[in-house]
């Protein structure tokens, strides 16, 4: 409760709030607000923004309602930013706990997997496994989550190596609890703050990386994606900028309001570093 | 004590932020210190003490004001002089040493080189003069080899050295007042000794007016000339060390001083012959570094340790840090691994049972620790904490959690507070939970690996007297860490002194205490501060 009076203390985290609630709106009402397919053909091509109140956002180069797709797009980018997420954090946490936990020579086997993952560069690695896998937004989504994970668990191995041998955890080994238990039900959630704010991050990035994978035109073609519009609109980028240009506002909006939700939770959730 | 007084703080109050536990951290102080003479600031946590050395200094944190009174200096208002005109007086007029000196020290640069800093900044000596009152600076403050000290980082110093160099970096200007805020409190009890005795020396041969921080009343034996009890942020008595510490009147100092551990040992209890713990040549040695081999560093910290403890007696194990006392309790428990020995309970040879076996035999063996603040999971509500234990061994969690509750009220905390989480009681509340946690498996051992040491004096009576009154309840063993001698006295039936890993003397305490018999056993008991007034005071009690 605390850490809930605190998170609307700060105005950069509410704002960030109201505009990732916004994005959501968006996303669950695409469906009412648009119920024909963003993909649909719905007009003449290149409509510009303002000019035709069928569509206030215009038409993409092969005449589809960019509106529609911002809207419908907003669903893709939370869903691939969500997912990915949720498994590169639990994929990172995972190997950390381990890696922090047990330390020796588990620790130094999955740190040098981690470090191997780390050295190749995050989109590079994203492309070879889109290009193996193919570019469905399923195999797009888990392929962004794998690249994720090395940062969540090097921060959760740091966590847990401080936190191993704290008092509390060795009270629990004398009570006789397992390793697991320990793992799970005395270390983790202490771990955890720092993770879920980095998760942010995470998210973050993931939306970047779907939209990069789109601009090259390796992202999936089938669903309306704001990083699909933007490739899209590269073709017509010097006349017609604004096809690109809106998506872009779209995703910078996201990022910005995801990035001020994970920061006013940093402070929320660890406040003695914030007062000093 | 005639001289006219150095510093006078005259109805000295210091407001804090609004949402802290009080709305003045100092309420309408006045006391005054003279030349030559050495007044103790004694009080519990939290009572304001260092709070006035701050204030003194200015050094108060940024939402922490003066609000009233006066504090006359050489003639001026430190209240209100400017802070360009305060960085004279800091350091040249008033110097500080602190509890800590390797949080006080910078790790970057040497010795010499910081007390240097202060000849640079306040005086125009050459570099060569400086160099030469630096070593004469360490030499008056007794550092082994002054030379090299001046040459050695903070870290290459021991404890007890660095606290020596933060001396003589207080001493470099000839301050007139010297504020040594809690100096000793960190440090073991032999170098404790020696640090009182060299403050008492230097301030004799100076002059200098010395207002000494601290909260036990053992040190104020030691050192006071004058004594000045607090309480939350008000001075409840003060006079000179003779009237407060013999013939207190305010009755939180009486309260105080009867909350000290007297030094002698109580009559001893019938011993049972039956032995529940035997330990015999438990060692353990921790090696760090090198390579395949070479060059690591090897430390025995436990070296051939044997002690038997009879059933429903306490042993306490007593040493300076670095003794290996903790790594003995901590390989009793099986938190670590010895290298090679026996640990016989209950039949069983604890040192070589396999892990999982550990997990199920535990409840046998329990272990309190020391820091209240670091032993509780600080997710978990305090009666989940207790009733964890039973619920690892396959208690239903209903029975355990209704268990848990009767447990609070044994060891004296209110039922209802198990839906409390642990930053929501006091140090003494949290040490009481983790001694509920420990019980709640029924053990028949328990080992106290300093439960004391982080508590007030007070509290740490209060607690204190709970473990002997579950002792006698429950039937309980206890194996009793402790540093501090007057607790070992007071609690245990048996002692072992430990020294570098080794057991030098063991035996009834009433013989190790009256009649020591091994020489550092000796200089143990001659470095408790405040000896004579700590044996004296078991008369008045």
């Amino acid at each position: 409760m605390d850490a809930a009076k605190r998170y609307f203390r700060s105005p950069a985290a509410v704002i960030g709030l109201v505009l990732l609630l916004a994005v959501i709106a968006m996303a669950i009402s695409a469906g009412v607000l648009y119920p024909r397919d963003p993909l649909a053909l719905a007009g003449r091509p290149l409509v510009w923004p303002f000019t035709n109140p069928r569509f206030p956002l215009g038409t993409d180069n092969s005449g589809r309602d960019i509106a529609a797709q911002i809207f419908y797009g907003a669903r893709i980018s939370l869903l691939i930013g969500g997912v990915a997420t949720v498994i590169a954090v639990a994929i990172g946490t995972l190997i950390g706990a381990f890696a922090g936990y047990y330390g020796g020579w588990v620790d130094n086997i999955l740190m040098r997997i981690t470090e191997a993952f780390q050295t190749l560069p995050n989109f590079v690695l994203l492309l070879v496994l889109v290009a193996v896998f193919g570019s469905t937004l399923t195999t797009v989504t888990i392929a962004i989550g794998i690249v994720s994970w090395p940062a969540p668990a090097r921060l959760t191995r740091a966590e847990f190596l401080s936190l191993r041998n704290r008092e509390f955890v060795q009270a629990g080994r004398t009570l006789g609890m397992r390793d697991l238990q320990l793992i799970l039900g005395e270390i983790l959630p202490n771990a955890l703050p720092p993770v879920i704010v980095y998760a942010s991050v995470v998210m973050a990035l993931s939306i970047l990386l779907e939209s990069a994978l789109a601009f090259l035109r390796l992202s999936d073609p089938n669903v309306a994606s704001w990083g699909n519009l933007i490739g899209l609109g590269r073709d017509v980028l010097r006349v017609q900028w604004y096809v690109s240009a809106i998506p872009g506002i779209a995703i910078l909006v996201t990022v910005l309001a995801v990035s001020l939700v994970g920061q006013g939770l940093n402070d929320a959730l660890n406040p003695r570093l914030k007062s000093r | 004590m005639s001289d006219a007084p150095v510093l006078s703080l005259e109805g000295l109050s210091v407001l804090l932020p609004r949402g802290a536990d009080r709305s003045h951290a100092l309420n309408d102080v006045s006391l005054s210190i003279a030349s030559n003479e050495i007044l103790c600031v004694v009080g519990e946590s939290g009572s304001g003490k260092s709070m006035m050395a701050n204030a003194i200094m200015r050094l108060l944190p940024g939402e922490v004001g003066i609000e009233a009174g006066r504090m006359m200096f050489d003639g001026r208002d430190l209240c209100t002089t400017e802070p360009a005109a305060m960085r004279e007086v800091r350091g040249a007029g008033i110097a500080m040493i602190f509890q800590e000196p390797m949080t006080a020290l910078n790790p970057l640069r040497t010795v010499g080189d910081q007390i240097a800093e202060m000849f640079r900044i306040h005086t125009d000596l050459s570099k060569a003069q400086i160099g030469a009152r630096v070593l004469s600076l360490l030499e008056d403050v007794r550092i082994p080899n002054p030379r090299a000290a001046a040459k050695a980082y903070p870290h290459e110093l021991s404890g007890g050295q660095r606290q020596r160099a933060m001396i003589a970096m207080a001493l470099a200007l000839d301050p007139k007042l010297l504020i040594a805020d809690e100096p000793t409190t960190a440090l073991d009890v032999t170098t404790q000794a020696q640090i009182l005795k060299l403050i008492r020396d230097l301030q004799q041969r100076k002059k200098t007016a010395v207002l000494f921080i601290t909260h036990d009343f053992g040190v104020v034996a030691e050192i006071a000339d004058r004594v000045v009890v607090m309480q939350h942020g008000k001075i409840v008595e003060q006079g000179t060390a003779d009237d407060v510490l013999n013939r207190p009147a305010h009755a939180y100092t009486k309260q105080l001083i009867a909350a000290v551990p007297p030094l002698t040992a109580p009559p001893p209890r019938p011993l049972s012959s039956d032995s529940i713990l035997t330990i015999t040549n438990v060692a353990k040695t921790y090696r760090t570094g090198g390579f395949l081999g070479r060059g690591a560093r090897v430390t025995a910290a436990v070296k051939d340790a044997s002690l038997t403890l009879p059933k429903g007696a306490t042993l306490g194990i007593v040493g300076e840090s670095g003794s290996g006392k903790s790594t003995l309790a901590r390989c009793i428990v099986r938190l670590i691994d010895p290298d090679h020995g026996a640990i016989l309970l209950d039949g069983k040879d604890w040192a070589k049972l396999p892990r999982d076996e550990i997990r199920r035999e535990t409840r046998h063996i329990q272990m309190v620790f020391q820091d209240p603040f670091a032993s509780l999971n600080p997710r978990r509500k305090a009666a989940e904490l207790v009733a964890q234990g039973p619920i690892v061994h396959g208690t239903p969690r209903a029975i355990a959690m209704t268990e848990a509750r009767e447990l609070f009220a044994l060891v004296g905390l209110d039922p209802s507070a198990g839906d409390r989480f642990p930053h929501e009681f006091s140090g003494g509340q949290r040490q009481r939970i983790g001694l509920a946690r420990a019980l709640a498996l029924k053990p028949d051992v328990l080992i106290a690996d300093e439960p004391v040491s982080a508590l007030d004096v007070s509290v740490q009576a209060q607690v204190l007297k709970l473990l002997g009154e579950l002792r006698e309840r429950l039937g309980l063993s206890i194996v009793f860490i402790t540093h501090d001698l007057r607790v070992a006295a007071q609690v245990c039936d048996l002692v072992a002194v430990m020294k570098d890993g080794e057991i030098v003397e063991h035996g009834l305490v009433a013989d190790v205490f009256g009649r020591p018999q091994h020489t550092y056993t000796q200089a143990l008991l001659a470095s408790v501060p405040g000896g004579a007034f700590a044996r004296e005071h078991q008369a008045a009690v």
